[in-house]
């Protein structure tokens, strides 16, 4: 018997294995591969290590763990059973993650050896396929966006924005204005890479709160607007999934004293198809190929965050550009590109997720696009109508506003009524195989949690996710202390947070853990870790 | 006494909590205490304790005790433990009083506790405040009817979660918390007039301490060094600075590396100290004497006020004198998130003043940082 269709509660538990880390399941000697031995020749020929200068040889091979394949094997499934994923639970709650259904065949597709054996550095005529493909996924952002040009470079969301930050910093320059127009405004509920890749690029960061309606004040806007003003970088709608309908009035405030606008649509999966930078009064923006486009994504990477510009800015942008040359009717790899900021990542791109995402588009078509949208603004709005029924929760700002494509609720009722907060509730969920994510922080809507159904679920899985949150928050008002307690059918009952918060006790490598741990820094703390 | 055990003192407030269930606001002054008791309130505050130490000793800290007679603590603390000791054998009146607290207090810092828990409400917190200041970590356990102060655990169960894991060394870290109090005869009469009474030294983690939710990898201390980076850095020559009270405006006077009255309105002129804690009378001598004159405030307790709580040396005549335009606000980002998209606030006590003031301003939040707020009267 499985689970209960009418409480569609599943009896859920994962798998715990108590897995050590894979250093310390290494024996002396144990082999995945038994690597011939190099022939006589090949060991006396002067290829190999003879060309390689005495001083830079390794005097003890590197510290890798030993260990025969059959065991690694078991290793990685073991971890990923203590895993969830896009494949296995309902991820509508990792909310602005947009953590839809990407086609399996896209995935083959990328792994064909037509395109995974190409090698980055073979002429441009041998690889007129693969040109093309990169050549015609920008003819169709360009459409989506209304942009004149696009660099399909970098490597994720963060990397596109410093990318973005780059060209308004060689803008500025080109202009002789670096001691003048040193300010960046952006909105609190934009993602925070905005302000950090500004600042890196070192701008003065300023920050718009919403007014009480949830959008930007755009009083605190023509406030905050000046000769300083170097760029507005600005998301739509924003985290707490409300659309800001007044967006043309915030980039010609930022236009009327000479500044860019760059729009950060690394979801845009609420109004693909159906509004267009470049009709907002947009400079710039950029896309999430592994959000909104359907790359697989998590853990950081790999993703594709590709770059749109206006005429105007295309001289500024990353080479190489892909263009078609009509008298050859060949593509090429453009360099021509007057006063680029340069490289930003090595070759041309993440080709297999430029790949994917170009399947994506094709197979669905413009109205297939825009059905993307519809559907993912008609399944947001059905769980948000539903949310907002369970005791204790709410959605700040905008009251009796429909929402776009995601939401951030609020506990806050809840955790007055019961000492139960989010984190709490966030790990009960993990009891019947589902998690929810936050906010980031700062915490501006309190007790928060983001929900993003997308449109690729169907509506009995949104209602097993929805029942789940409802039996979670019931639980807090009827025995608030299974739901402190939780989890209690995961892999790990308590992670102490401390060790996220002071770095003295970080170990992100093997090495670092050996050096803070089995030596003098408090070797028994680990194990509830 | 087992050598290992951390010495730590608990203080129950034992009529903190008592005016809220029967709508009285607090129980400061004894007439309050008869009224709530005769309108058939029941002691909350040991209860509250209750569940603190249940937390705290399910934890398995070995903690030695010192805490106060009775239902100052020994009556709940003797159902968990023989290992304590009391601070004084009787109370100085009848029953317990401010004046017990105080010397409990000052007798547990002699003793050298590593904390003192306490559970009561902003009144308790008060009295603490005064007699032991910053020398010694406080916790409290929220049990009073006024809860403004940053010193509380969102719980009771997490303040003895907390005070375990701090006496543990698993947290350690320090916050200068603010210790606010609202007049309780005004709010009585529906006016919440929070006030900025001082400083204690909390121990905090992410998610346990009250106002604390929205803790971030950088701590308080090194944002305010940031502010202050910032605010020292725009500064000009010859303009007279009245610096605030509050721990981000100190920031400031410690980067300059003068001295700073936490609580007190100071005056600043090219990085040089013109004086300290000053009155009213004293800013306006200062305003005769210099033209140029730009004021640092930033918000005090969890409503958002600039001006009128924690600062009423800066009146309206020394708004007025000073100028909108040169009123410079720090606020760390944390504090703009406890607000919760709620405006700043400006309370001078006089509404014209206060209808002038409001607008949106820029807040300093970091080192080349800002945001445009909006301050409403």
């Amino acid at each position: 018997m499985g689970m209960d269709m009418n409480t569609k509660l599943r009896d859920f538990h994962q798998a715990r294995w108590d897995e050590p880390i894979i250093y310390e399941l290494s024996r002396k000697g144990e082999r995945g591969i038994l690597v011939p031995e190099a022939d006589q020749v090949m060991q006396s020929h002067d290829e190999g290590l003879g060309d390689i200068p005495e001083g830079l040889h390794r005097k003890e091979p590197p510290n890798l763990p030993e260990m025969g394949q059959m065991r690694v094997l078991k290793h990685y499934l073991r971890l990923s059973q203590e895993n969830l994923g896009a494949d296995l639970n309902i991820d509508i709650g990792q909310g602005t993650c947009t953590m839809k259904y990407s086609p399996k065949i896209n995935d083959q597709l990328a792994a064909n050896p037509k395109v995974s054996e190409l090698h980055p550095c073979q002429p441009e005529e041998t690889a007129q396929g693969l040109l093309k493909m990169m050549y015609e996924t920008e003819q169709y952002l360009k459409a989506i966006s209304g942009m004149d040009r696009f660099s399909l470079h970098p490597g994720g969301g963060s990397h596109a924005i410093f990318t973005i930050a780059s060209i308004v910093r060689a803008w500025v320059d080109s202009r002789g204005e670096s001691d003048k127009r040193d300010e960046i405004i952006t909105t609190i509920f934009s993602h925070p890479s905005n302000a950090a890749a500004s600042k890196l690029k070192g701008f003065k960061i300023i920050t718009i709160y919403p007014g009480p309606d949830g959008r930007p004040d755009i009083e605190a806007l023509k406030a905050a607007v000046s000769e300083r003003t170097a760029a507005l970088f600005i998301t739509n709608p924003e985290d707490i999934g409300i659309y800001n309908s007044r967006i043309k009035e915030f980039t010609d405030i930022v236009h009327s004293v000479g500044g860019l606008c760059s729009y950060d649509q690394a979801n845009l999966n609420g109004i693909l198809g159906l509004t267009r930078a470049r009709e907002a009064g947009f400079d710039l923006c950029f896309y999430n190929l592994h959000k909104t486009f359907s790359s697989p994504h998590g853990c950081g990477g790999p993703g594709g965050g590709v770059v749109g510009v206006t005429e105007e800015l295309a001289k500024f942008l990353p080479v190489p550009l892909v263009s078609f040359d009509e008298g050859s009717g060949r593509y090429f790899l453009d360099y021509d590109v007057p006063c680029t900021i340069g490289k930003v990542k090595d070759f041309y791109g993440v080709i297999p997720v430029i790949l994917r995402a170009y399947a994506w588009i094709r197979s669905l078509g413009d109205e297939g696009l825009k059905e993307v949208a519809r559907v993912a603004l008609l399944n947001n709005n059905y769980v948000f109508k539903e949310i907002l029924k369970i005791k204790g929760a709410s959605a700040p700002y905008a009251e009796g506003e429909l929402r776009m494509e995601q939401v951030r609720y609020s506990w806050e009722k809840l955790t007055k009524d019961t000492g139960v907060t989010t984190t709490d509730i966030q790990n009960r969920m993990f009891d019947f195989g589902v998690h929810y994510w936050t906010s980031h922080e700062p915490w501006i809507v309190p007790e928060p949690f983001t929900i993003e159904p997308t449109e690729s679920y169907s509506k009995d899985e949104l209602d097993e996710f929805l029942a789940i949150l409802r039996h979670v928050a019931n639980e807090a008002y009827t025995n608030p202390e299974i739901v402190k307690t939780a989890p209690h059918r995961s892999v790990i009952h308590h992670i102490d947070h401390d060790y996220l918060d002071d770095p003295k006790k970080w170990a992100i490598t093997w090495r670092a853990y050996k050096k803070k741990y089995t030596g003098y820094f408090e070797p028994k703390e680990r194990k509830d870790g | 006494m087992v050598s290992t055990a951390k010495k730590i003192g608990l203080i129950i407030n034992p009529i903190a909590g008592m005016g809220g269930a029967v709508g009285l606001k607090g129980t400061d002054g004894k007439d309050t205490l008869e009224k709530a008791l005769s309108l058939g309130a029941s002691p909350r505050a040991p209860e509250r304790a209750r569940e603190a130490l249940d937390m705290f000793f399910r934890c398995g800290t070995e903690a030695f005790f010192y805490t106060c007679p009775q239902d100052m603590g020994e009556n709940v603390l003797k159902e968990y433990t023989k290992e304590y000791e009391l601070v004084f054998p009787h109370f100085k009146e009848k029953a317990s009083s401010r004046q017990d607290t105080l010397r409990a207090a000052k007798r547990m810092e002699e003793l050298g506790v590593e904390l003192i828990l306490f559970a009561g409400g902003d009144g308790t917190a008060r009295d603490i405040c005064e007699a032991v200041g910053l020398r010694v970590p406080v916790l409290g356990i929220p049990a009073g009817v006024k809860i403004h102060s940053a010193v509380f655990a969102v719980t009771p169960k997490k303040a003895g979660e907390l005070a375990a894991r701090f006496l543990d060394g698993k947290v350690r870290n320090l916050k200068e918390s603010e210790v606010m109090d609202i007049d309780e005869e005004a709010y009585r009469k529906g006016e919440v007039k929070a006030r900025l009474f001082g400083y204690l030294l909390v121990p905090w983690e992410r998610s346990k301490v009250q106002c604390r939710k929205s803790g971030s990898m950088m701590t308080e201390r090194v944002v305010q060094q940031a502010i202050a980076e910032e605010v020292v850095s725009t500064m000009d020559e010859g303009v007279l600075y009245l610096l605030g009270p509050g721990t981000t405006v100190k920031a400031i006077a410690d980067r300059l590396g003068i001295e700073k009255s936490l609580l007190g309105v100071d005056a600043v002129l090219d990085g040089m100290s013109l004086g300290r804690d000053l009155a009213e009378k004293d800013i306006l001598k200062l305003l005769d004497e210099y033209p140029k004159v730009k004021t640092v405030v930033s918000p005090i307790g969890g409503q958002g006020y600039i001006l009128g709580r924690g600062n009423l040396q800066l009146s309206p005549r020394v708004i007025r004198n000073v100028g909108k335009e040169n009123i410079i606000i720090v606020a760390t980002p944390q504090k703009i998130a406890s607000l919760h998209g709620a405006p700043l606030l400006v309370d001078t006590g006089d509404s014209s003043l206060d209808m002038a003031l409001v607008g949106v301003y820029p807040v300093i939040t970091g080192y080349r940082e800002k945001i445009f707020y909006r301050v409403e009267a």
